[in-house]
């Protein structure tokens, strides 16, 4: 019988329970593939980085297009100033898409299918967007919420409206990636347990529509690591280059 | 035929459904709790030396690299250029080199033609004044024997006539006789062997 489609997300302890305190940091399974996932990104960008021959082989030209791609998505999106947040948004973007794309491995586990990982990732970038936009811009930062050419009668309204949508910014951004990487998986597995309960006579159409949909979750992937870093620079734009 | 398996297999699978969530659902393990410290704890483990080895060792070797590699393309770019300019100011002066030799060897051309040309003119003049000379000379012989050869011709037939006579007849003849007719003869006969 097909299992629970929600059982691929269930955490369980790997190893003997670590206790620091009253709280429990066991090694887990999102552990092993967030350490997969760090080790694996290590490896292809050292190996990618190691020599530097005039004519790139396989590697380094795979970690001389990550590398470009990403400055010129932060470079196309909030422009020369964010230069030293470079490697934040380099490691982010690259972290989850190795979780998502490890995640597509049958048998494996989603980092990033868990709230409370793209929550904390969310909301530290939210705290630091905030942080810079205090530091570069002092209170004066606070007329990120007050646009200009707003009727006056209109101000209390669309002050209370921006800092809503401010302050929900590491909501949306953690329960998208989240609620994508989670849907997907799910979809995929209740189509795998068709293909298992139909059997050979009728399992074949849900067999199709399992393997297109591993296509789509691999665009899926790669999209929603591209939103993550592209939101996050969104947000650093806003907070360097204040233009309310 | 086709569609209607199609349709009823679709059918089928929505029918199956209950049976594949059959199994006792216990919510999202994403809500529960537990290992929500440990989560965070290993995040930003992770995360935090991934970013910093990054940042500190892997991502300037590779800014460093591509930096270098530009820097090396951009000379060897402008080192092509100046090698571009050097062999086309090479190539013009070639083609200056090309162009006097060509008129050189034109002039030089043409002033052996020149010579040559007046050398065969000379030349051949002074042939044809020999040759002309030459002509004149047998011109005037021819004149000559023509002039002297009916003499003679007329001395021979009077000597063979009178001769034939002699032994024909056994008497000498006078010459006189002999010669006036040979000469009657031949001035009739003129126009029949010198038609010239």
């Amino acid at each position: 019988m097909a299992a629970n489609p929600m059982t691929q997300f269930e955490v369980y302890r790997i190893g003997p329970e670590i206790k620091v305190g009253s709280f429990d940091i066991s090694f887990t399974n999102a552990s092993l593939f967030m350490v997969i996932s760090t080790i694996a990104i290590l490896l292809i960008f050292n190996s990618g980085s190691k020599k530097n021959s005039m004519l790139p082989n396989k590697i380094q030209l795979l970690a001389e297009l990550s590398y470009t791609f990403v400055s010129k998505m932060i470079s196309d999106t909030a422009g020369s100033k964010a230069k030293p947040y470079f490697s934040f948004i380099f490691s982010l973007f690259m972290f989850v898409l190795f979780c998502n794309m490890f995640g597509m491995i049958p048998y494996t586990f989603t980092v990033t299918s868990h709230i409370i990982v793209t929550f904390v990732l969310a909301a530290f970038i939210f705290i630091g967007v905030t942080i810079i936009g205090f530091i570069k811009h002092g209170f004066g930062y606070l007329k990120l919420f007050v646009p200009s050419g707003v009727p006056v009668i209109l101000l209390p309204l669309i002050v209370v409206i921006e800092i809503i949508s401010y302050l929900s910014r590491p909501i949306s951004l953690s329960v998208r990636l989240f609620a994508n990487m989670m849907a997907g998986h799910t979809m995929m597995k209740v189509f795998g347990g068709f293909v298992i309960s139909l059997g050979i006579v009728g399992g074949w159409l849900p067999l199709s529509f399992s393997v297109a949909l591993t296509g789509l979750e691999i665009l899926v992937a790669f999209l929603q690591a591209y939103v993550f870093a592209i939101l996050t620079c969104i947000y650093l734009n806003d907070a360097l280059n204040l233009h309310h | 035929m086709i569609k209607k398996i199609f349709f009823q297999l679709i059918f089928f699978n929505f029918f199956f459904i209950g049976e594949v969530f059959g199994a006792e659902s216990e919510g999202m393990p994403q809500l529960n709790p537990e290992f929500w410290v440990s989560q965070i704890f290993w995040l930003t483990l992770t995360f935090g030396i991934l970013y910093i080895v990054l940042s500190k060792l892997i991502l300037p070797k590779i800014s460093n690299n591509l930096e270098l590699r530009k820097s090396q393309i951009q000379e060897n770019i402008e080192a092509a250029e100046k090698q571009r300019e050097d062999s086309e100011t090479k190539l013009r002066e070639y083609e200056e080199i090309i162009l006097n030799s060509k008129s050189k060897a034109k002039n030089i051309f043409k002033e052996a033609r020149e010579k040559t040309l007046k050398d065969i003119s000379s030349k051949r003049e002074i042939l044809e004044k020999q040759i002309d000379e030459e002509i004149k000379k047998a011109e005037r012989e021819i004149n000559d024997l023509k002039k002297k050869a009916p003499e003679k011709i007329n001395k021979i037939a009077i000597e063979t006539s009178s001769e034939i006579l002699k032994t024909l007849i056994g008497t000498e003849i006078n010459n006189s006789s002999i010669s006036a007719i040979v000469n009657d003869l031949s001035k009739k006969n003129e126009g029949k062997y010198y038609d010239n």
